[in-house]
């Protein structure tokens, strides 16, 4: 039976390590709702969603009140609408009509974020895909909770590099588009290689064409939690060190895997998977760079922390995979700059670079993310930061993402404010050398070859 | 049998488990096992408790039992028992 000190344990846990279940994503398949139609495509989508998503918050809310564990979002994800779209919007702005049916539903059934408003164009572009990228910063400047996603390479088919050219130019025109926001707009709008199926998180979240009618994928969270474990083993071998960090991520995979079962029993709806992810928040003691920090390092980015990283992440998913039934997604430790109290400090007294964060992205999950940039940075630049981070996932045959903000009117040792579990961040500086002559060429980069890994 | 988790956390004072248990008994929910101890220097009480025969809604009982906490001046949880096996026991 269960002892007075396990039940403390885990309510000190909740209370004063911020464990919690990050997210309750549903996903939901659009794919019946294609019409030719315009108006009935939006009619259809916006039915299915309220019908399928009706009951998902309240269902939420008494789970985290019976078990007393707080589930922080209960989002949706759909499947990319480039596909559903195709037939019906033959221009941008038919595309934005979605955007707003989208926008609206959530707001009806109560989701903080929708994603799906993307496109799969790892190999080449339909001229529906290009039409919802052009769509982009209208969409994400007209509404409030879409979440945007385009999957422009992968290992098996190598980097499409028309794709990543205009993905620079749309990140640019967001930006420019809610400029009167701190270009918030880029903070819902990522730009993967491998882009998984059944990824429960934003920004990136959709429902890949593989994925059932519905299904319930679960995000699990907990740096404080990992933090706390570990400064009782200051000073200890790896060996201990990680044993700590496998046990605690167990743990809290564990709560995961009962929320999401309770989750996918009582809406009928079936589990999916657990994303197995250390995803932090800017509140104080919520931070992976924290647990870096306590590893050993002074300063997040000094010299030892991709390795302090590679090894975190690799502990967390050990220990979390027993824990889960099904794990996918991104399943690792997420950096984002701006959701992480750690990382802006380190930001800010300069320990942190762009490219000391790239070089972490090739030992973690998912990629330069949340990161504020001068609002002077070129298209072909931002473009140029996107073809790195995705070669590195094409090669590593790991998901990368690019999710940078650069901030309209603002520049180096200004800060850009988004709000609440997005932060804010210090802008960092962009490498300021071009490569205008490397993204203009057309076509893309072919898919690496298997063998002969040096 | 539908098994929970009450915690008493606080500090120590006249009365908190007759408090506690007269709103159990009110409610028809039948106490299993009663551990309690101090952890770092507060009140800490854990009780198992049988909740299957409550007339009320769960959630209901939930709340109630926060409200009694605030008024004894100490913190009561009530938690369906799945949270802790799941994490604790393989």
């Amino acid at each position: 039976m269960i002892n007075i000190y396990e039940v403390s344990e885990t309510n000190q846990m909740i209370e004063h390590e911020n464990l919690d279940v990050r997210t309750i994503t549903l996903g939901i398949s659009l794919l019946d709702c294609v019409d030719s139609n315009l108006d009935e495509l939006n009619r259809k989508i916006y039915e299915k969603i309220t019908t399928v998503a009706k009951n998902l918050v309240s269902t939420g809310q008494d789970i985290e009140k019976e078990f007393g564990i707080p589930i922080v979002n209960k989002r949706i994800s759909v499947t990319p609408i480039a596909l559903v779209g195709a037939s019906a919007c033959k221009k941008p702005e038919d595309y934005v009509t979605i955007a707003r049916t989208l926008d609206k539903a959530a707001k009806e059934v109560g989701v903080n974020f929708i994603g799906g408003y993307s496109a799969l164009v790892s190999k080449s572009m339909t001229t529906s895909d290009e039409n919802l990228i052009r769509s982009i910063p209208q969409a994400l400047a007209e509404t409030e909770r879409i979440c945007s996603s385009v999957n422009v390479g992968s290992t098996r088919t190598g980097i499409n590099m028309d794709a990543v050219r205009l993905c620079g130019e749309i990140v640019k025109a967001t930006a420019e588009a809610t400029a009167d926001k701190d270009s918030l707009g880029c903070a819902k709008l990522v730009v993967f290689c491998n882009a998984p199926d059944d990824n429960p998180f934003m920004a990136g979240a959709f429902l890949g064409v593989t994925e059932a009618d519905a299904v319930i994928n679960v995000g699990v969270s907990g740096p404080g939690v990992v933090k706390k474990a570990l400064e009782q083993v200051r000073g200890k071998g790896f060996e201990e060190l990680c044993e700590t960090i496998k046990k605690t991520a167990f743990k809290v995979t564990r709560v995961g895997q009962l929320v999401a079962g309770e989750a996918s029993k009582r809406l009928g709806i079936p589990f999916g998977i657990i994303d197995l992810s250390l995803a932090p928040t800017p509140a104080v003691g919520d931070s992976v760079a924290e647990i870096l920090e306590e590893i050993g390092l002074e300063r997040v980015g000094a010299p030892g922390t991709t390795a302090a990283l590679a090894m975190l992440n690799d502990q967390v998913k050990k220990g979390g995979v027993m824990a889960s039934s099904y794990v996918g997604g991104l399943s690792g430790a997420f950096i984002p700059v701006s959701e992480d109290q750690g990382m802006i400090d380190a930001v800010t007294v300069g320990s942190l670079s762009l490219e000391k964060l790239e070089a972490m992205t090739c030992v973690c999950s998912v990629g330069l993310d949340m990161i504020a940039i001068p609002g002077k940075t070129s298209a072909s630049t931002i473009s140029g930061i996107i073809a790195d981070e995705m070669a590195i996932g094409m090669v590593n045959q790991k998901t990368t993402a690019v999710r940078l903000i650069p901030v309209i009117g603002k520049d180096v040792g200004e800060t850009a404010e988004f709000g609440g579990l997005l932060g804010y961040a210090p802008i960092i500086p962009v490498n300021e050398f071009g490569c205008e002559a490397f993204i203009s060429r057309q076509g893309r980069i072919p898919a690496p070859i298997h063998s002969f890994k040096n | 049998m539908k098994r929970c988790i009450v915690t008493v956390l606080g500090k120590d004072t006249v009365g908190i488990i007759a408090r506690v248990c007269t709103y159990l008994a009110d409610n028809k929910i039948n106490i299993l096992d009663i551990s309690q101890t101090i952890i770092q220097g507060y009140f800490n009480m854990m009780m198992i408790v049988d909740v299957s025969a409550i007339e009320k809604d769960f959630k209901v009982i939930c709340d109630e039992m926060v409200v009694l906490g605030e008024e004894i001046g100490v913190k009561i949880h009530c938690q369906r028992e799945e949270i802790f096996e799941k994490m604790h026991r393989l």
